[in-house]
């Protein structure tokens, strides 16, 4: 009787992790799907620019590893600055970053992007690919999503490859290049970014 | 005028050479931007700015009014322009030694030029033949191993490197079998004014299929002239390693940056 009941009690527990586990972590690709559904229901013209603006920043703010990016494209200007200025770099990037990314969407009505495949690249990353079906104003674009898997319960965006181009190391070169030309004043990448999030 | 091509065939190879040459530290080459200098960054940012002026005035609109043709009339004028950049894609599938798609490609060309009608019908993709890819003889030289040398703006035609703006030539030394009937030799069939309407039309139709692409990314750039650097510089390399794998085309490594803050 006491061996059944243990039986039970264990078959309970085992069942409840493995029931958590499969309920809570999500597939990189599930997720991509989910989170551009998530982006043409905000798209949809029922909104206006001003909503569709709003609700892509929440989007963002829930599937973008903003943090993670910021620190990829200060490049290694990030390990010479100072912990105060990482803060005021976070700050700005993410409000940077969440202005451009409503900004660069907000203008497609309706985008159709169909998720093809994926592929674990290592413990910490996945690429999932998809395509942008083609309208009669441009051609089927391919879209590639960089995955942050390191908490495959919370997966995160962390890079977009359009085409074969990175957005993220088009950033980096962006702001290595307006540092560079302040001979390395990193306040100079502030000043900028500061005038562009008026 | 064929004494000022040599000499600036030259001048740039030279260039090239230079270049290649240096550790990437001397004051010529201070800017970079991936793996390619630009030591030329305060002329070529002049350019690029009197170029963004000329978009502005002739490009842009006439590619808006483009766009406004029927779309059957775009794809067809589209698919005329690249059946005759296969003439240049061919010779380099030789050149990087890709015989089976040298092979391919003159297929493509013979079926496009016949049945689809001067190329307006791209029935090689209808009746199956692989995607198209083109070539030219700047990525058939890096192919080869040459250094891309220094990134430059041209004048009119955009962005480049000193090995991009070399290869070019050979369309004009005799590379481009499309030159030649039109330009280089005098036939009954074809003008001089066919090769440029062919050339200033490719450009316009690149134009006008990037112009949504490209408004937006001006108006998200904090600097213009460096997004468009990386994006060429990004695209030039992909095509060169022929290769649609991102995890071949994108540096994975540089990824790992993040984790150390």
């Amino acid at each position: 009787m006491k061996l059944k009941k243990f039986l039970i009690f264990t078959f309970v527990i085992i069942n409840f992790v493995v029931f958590n586990n499969h309920s809570y972590s999500m597939e990189p690709d599930v997720f991509v799907q989910s989170t551009v559904n998530r982006a043409s229901e905000a798209l949809n013209n029922k909104y206006s620019i001003e909503e569709k603006i709003e609700k892509l920043k929440v989007i963002a703010s829930e599937t973008v590893d903003i943090d993670g990016i910021s620190r990829y494209t200060l490049g290694s200007y990030k390990n010479k600055i100072t912990d105060s200025q990482m803060i005021e770099y976070k700050v700005l990037f993410r409000q940077y970053f969440l202005k451009t990314f409503a900004s660069r969407l907000a203008e497609y009505s309706n985008p159709e992007i169909k998720v093809i495949s994926k592929k674990k690249l290592n413990e910490k990353y996945a690429m999932v690919s998809s395509i942008l079906v083609s309208t009669e104003q441009r051609p089927e674009v391919k879209i590639d999503w960089r995955i942050s898997t390191k908490n495959p319960d919370n997966p995160l965006i962390i890079n977009l490859v359009i085409e074969g181009l990175s957005l993220a190391r088009t950033q980096k070169e962006e702001f290595s290049s307006i540092i560079q030309n302040n001979d390395g004043d990193i306040n100079a990448l502030f000043s900028t970014l500061k005038e562009f999030n008026k | 005028m064929k004494k000022i091509i040599v000499t600036s065939l030259i001048s740039l190879m030279l260039a090239t050479n230079v270049s290649a040459g240096t550790d990437g530290e001397n004051n010529l080459s201070k800017k970079n931007s991936g793996e390619v200098k630009d030591c030329f960054e305060s002329v070529n940012r002049a350019t690029f700015k009197f170029n963004q002026v000329l978009d502005g005035v002739i490009f842009e609109p006439v590619a808006k009014a483009y766009r406004v043709l029927p779309s059957p009339v775009r794809v067809g004028a589209s698919n005329a322009l690249d059946n005759l950049s296969t003439l240049v894609t061919i010779p380099n599938n030789i050149l990087q030694g890709e015989l089976k798609k040298a092979s391919v490609n003159t297929g493509r060309f013979i079926v496009n030029t016949t049945v689809g009608i001067v190329g307006i019908f791209d029935v090689a993709e209808k009746i199956g033949f692989v995607e198209y890819e083109k070539e030219d003889y700047g990525q058939t030289l890096g192919v080869m191993g040459v250094g891309a040398g220094c990134y430059i703006v041209l004048p009119v035609l955009g962005p480049s490197t000193v090995r991009g703006t070399v290869g070019s030539f050979a369309n004009i030394l005799g590379g481009d079998a499309w030159y030649n009937i039109t330009v280089a030799n005098d036939t009954q069939h074809f003008s001089e004014f066919d090769y440029y309407v062919s050339r200033v039309s490719s450009g316009i139709n690149f134009r006008a299929k990037n112009i949504d692409s490209f408004e937006n990314l001006e108006k998200n750039s904090i600097d213009f002239y460096a997004s468009v650097r990386s994006l060429y510089l990004q695209d030039r390399q992909k095509k060169i390693t022929n290769s649609n794998s991102i995890t071949e085309t994108q540096d994975d490594s540089d990824w790992e940056e993040i984790e150390t803050q």
